[in-house]
């Protein structure tokens, strides 16, 4: 066991499954000589070669589409977008054909889309998005948005290992800035287990990604000033989602806060927020209450996009209301 | 690299170079006549009330879907589109099989999932096409990716149309193809007609093979009625990619004989059109040419027609006894199981 960054996590993960199975190829934009624009596959062509690390045209639809058929040919491609704001561009291919092949046809798509995703760095409205929750609405669509670096690897093993198309969301600003002890080993993270990242007994915090780590400061805020106790649950996997550990938490609870980075409105927090209301109105204490990016573009300049990206006192100031509620 | 025009096929001696003998002959006319007859029996089973949805039909594209699918290997795979009909009949598609997928039954190859030609029998190395088109070219370099990483000489066809030829789709995958000299044949069935679109309003090139030069491999045009011709170029073709020489573009000219779909009465194609190339039916144009050249009796003939017309009606028999889903089924292969992995494709 080591501690490694998140992004040393995927790496780390990522190399050892091209190890043990031949089946496994990465393509994309930059991803041999260069490493892939943060790095993740740096060094791979040197290990693997240029038809197991292949650089791809500028080509969004061939990737994952060529993804696609490999894995229909028995590979198992790892797709990388330079950026998740990319995916756009194959959103045809994924919604299209991936996700529909094994319900219409038989043919499972086992292929995995890995998505550096996210915003906090004047990326602006095209290198900082979080578009989970428009694949999360896609049946046949897996989506993964690991938090912590040993989750990162294992989940990657999960994403690899499973016959759907998966499509894994890493969240830029936890590449190099999150540290966590990384088992060397395989291990395999299941995909649609949450984990409770902070215990607590007043309030609940459903979220995933980056958002884990500002639920969790702003919990520690209302412990320490408020004498509020707030429990982080870390979805890990937003489809499929763990509506019994969602349950379970808000149950414990009797108020919950759900907060995602993407914006509001049909964001997957609604999704949440509506089967807590269905499924377990009864043991409220207070509405449900969603901290999220406004329904707008991911801006440029660094106080608006401070402005957009729900911050830790936006989290406190939801938190204090439902306390007081 | 200039687009080249094929030249009609002439005599037995040059099929027989091609790599046909007599009995491959027979066999391609078979499946012709197998072709239409889908087609032609599942157009009454749509008037009947029998098919929901639409119907569409590949009239007029039998020879150029049947030429092609015999130039494939046995573990060469494809992406047939919804005009090649003939493909499916010549991978070994069962018709009463395509008769169920038609009518929506459990035993059509998706089980009342999907409707139309929108099927592929895996084992057989068919990939079920999505309307999207042309979507699938993209999954047919993937799997030409696949063999050209395990260095296995096997070949993938994908098929689009002249209409679908407009869209991003085939520029990725036919640029991503020629860059990687990825074991490939792009199959453009150009029909002249995108629903009402005609060709001058699709493309501005005289021929869509010509773009073949810019992403640096070889275009023909070929006559799609002349089935032979087909088998010849696309066995060529196909044979090139196994040996490592890289994608080749075949443009098929035919005219879509019936309109998009069967609603659809294609008022807008001049009949005159129409009439012209009815005299180079393809499955026509090939029972001459057996005659011709190859000796077809008129024993063989009946022989072969009738044994294609019991094979439907027994399939229409068959196909009409199939179940239909199951609704408490529904869910079933949203999601993809580890076990589902097992499969010829995936192997």
């Amino acid at each position: 066991m080591a501690e490694k960054t998140y992004l040393q996590a995927i790496s780390d993960g990522l190399r050892q499954e091209l190890r043990r199975d031949e089946r496994v190829f990465v393509i994309g934009e930059d991803v041999g000589v260069y490493g892939g624009a943060f790095k993740v596959t740096l060094g791979f062509q040197e290990e693997f070669g240029p038809w197991r690390i292949i650089d791809s045209p500028l080509a969004e639809t061939a990737i994952v589409g060529a993804c696609t058929g490999a894995a229909m040919m028995g590979m198992r491609p790892v797709a990388e977008m330079q950026f998740a704001d990319f995916i756009s561009c194959a959103w045809d291919h994924l919604v299209t054909v991936a996700a529909k092949q094994r319900f219409r046809a038989g043919t499972p798509v086992p292929i995995v889309v890995r998505l550096p995703s996210g915003g906090g760095f004047s990326g602006g409205p095209f290198h900082s998005q979080n578009p989970e929750s428009s694949f999360a609405h896609i049946p046949g669509l897996k989506c993964v948005c690991p938090a912590t670096p040993e989750d990162a690897k294992g989940l990657l093993v999960a994403a690899i290992e499973d016959p759907n198309p998966v499509l894994f969301f890493e969240h830029k600003h936890l590449y190099r800035r999150i540290k966590g002890e990384v088992p060397d080993e395989r291990y395999v993270t299941p995909i649609g287990k949450a984990r409770t990242h902070r215990e607590g007994e007043d309030i609940s915090v459903i979220t995933w990604g980056a958002m884990v780590y500002t639920a969790d400061e702003a919990a520690k805020q209302l412990e320490e000033a408020d004498d509020v106790s707030v429990e982080v649950i870390d979805l890990r996997t937003v489809m499929p989602w763990d509506k019994e550990a969602v349950l379970a938490s808000v149950r414990k609870c009797s108020k919950v806060l759900v907060l995602h980075e993407d914006t509001r409105t049909g964001g997957f927090g609604g999704e949440i927020a509506a089967t807590i209301g269905e499924e377990a109105f009864e043991d409220l204490d207070a509405p449900i209450k969603r901290v999220c990016a406004p329904d707008c573009p991911v801006p440029f300049s660094p106080i608006l996009e401070k402005a957009y990206i729900p911050q830790v006192d936006d989290v406190v100031k939801g938190l204090r209301e439902l306390a007081a509620y | 690299m200039a687009v080249r025009e094929a030249e009609p096929v002439g005599s037995f001696s040059e099929v027989k170079e091609a790599g046909l003998d007599r009995e491959d002959l027979l066999g391609i006319y078979r499946n012709l006549l197998v072709t239409r007859a889908i087609e032609e029996r599942g157009h009454i089973l749509y008037k009947q009330g029998k098919i929901p949805g639409s119907f569409y039909t590949g009239r007029g594209n039998e020879g150029a879907a049947v030429g092609v699918a015999s130039a494939m290997g046995p573990d060469d795979v494809g992406t047939p589109l919804h005009r090649d009909m003939g493909v499916h009949v010549t991978r070994g598609v069962e018709p009463w099989r395509i008769l169920a997928q038609y009518m929506g039954r459990e035993d059509g190859p998706t089980r009342g999932r999907d409707g139309n030609v929108h099927m592929a029998d895996a084992r057989l190395g068919m990939i079920a096409m999505v309307s999207h088109l042309p979507a699938m070219l993209p999954v047919a370099v993937g799997c030409a990716l696949a063999f050209r990483i395990r260095e296995e000489k096997r070949v993938a066809v994908g098929w689009f149309g002249e209409g679908s030829a407009a869209r991003g789709d085939a520029h990725e995958a036919m640029n991503l193809a020629g860059v990687r000299q990825l074991p490939v044949v792009f199959v453009c069935g150009n029909n002249q007609w995108a629903y009402s679109t005609p060709t001058h309003l699709g493309y501005a090139v005289e021929h869509l093979a010509d773009r073949a030069a810019a992403y640096g491999f070889e275009g023909v045009v070929v006559d799609g009625t002349d089935v032979l011709a087909v088998y010849r170029e696309a066995k060529a073709a196909i044979e090139k990619a196994r040996e490592g020489g890289g994608p080749t573009l075949l443009e098929l000219k035919t005219l879509r004989m019936e309109g998009h779909a069967v609603h659809d009465d294609a008022f807008y194609v001049p009949k005159e059109l129409f009439e012209e190339w009815a005299k180079r039916d393809p499955i026509e144009r090939f029972r001459t040419w057996l005659r011709e050249n190859a000796e077809l009796t008129d024993e063989e003939e009946e022989g072969i027609s009738g044994r294609v017309k019991k094979l439907l009606n027994d399939a229409l028999a068959q196909a009409d006894e199939s179940p239909q889903p199951d609704p408490a089924t529904l869910l079933d292969g949203v999601w993809a199981t580890p076990e589902d992995l097992d499969t010829p494709h995936h192997k």
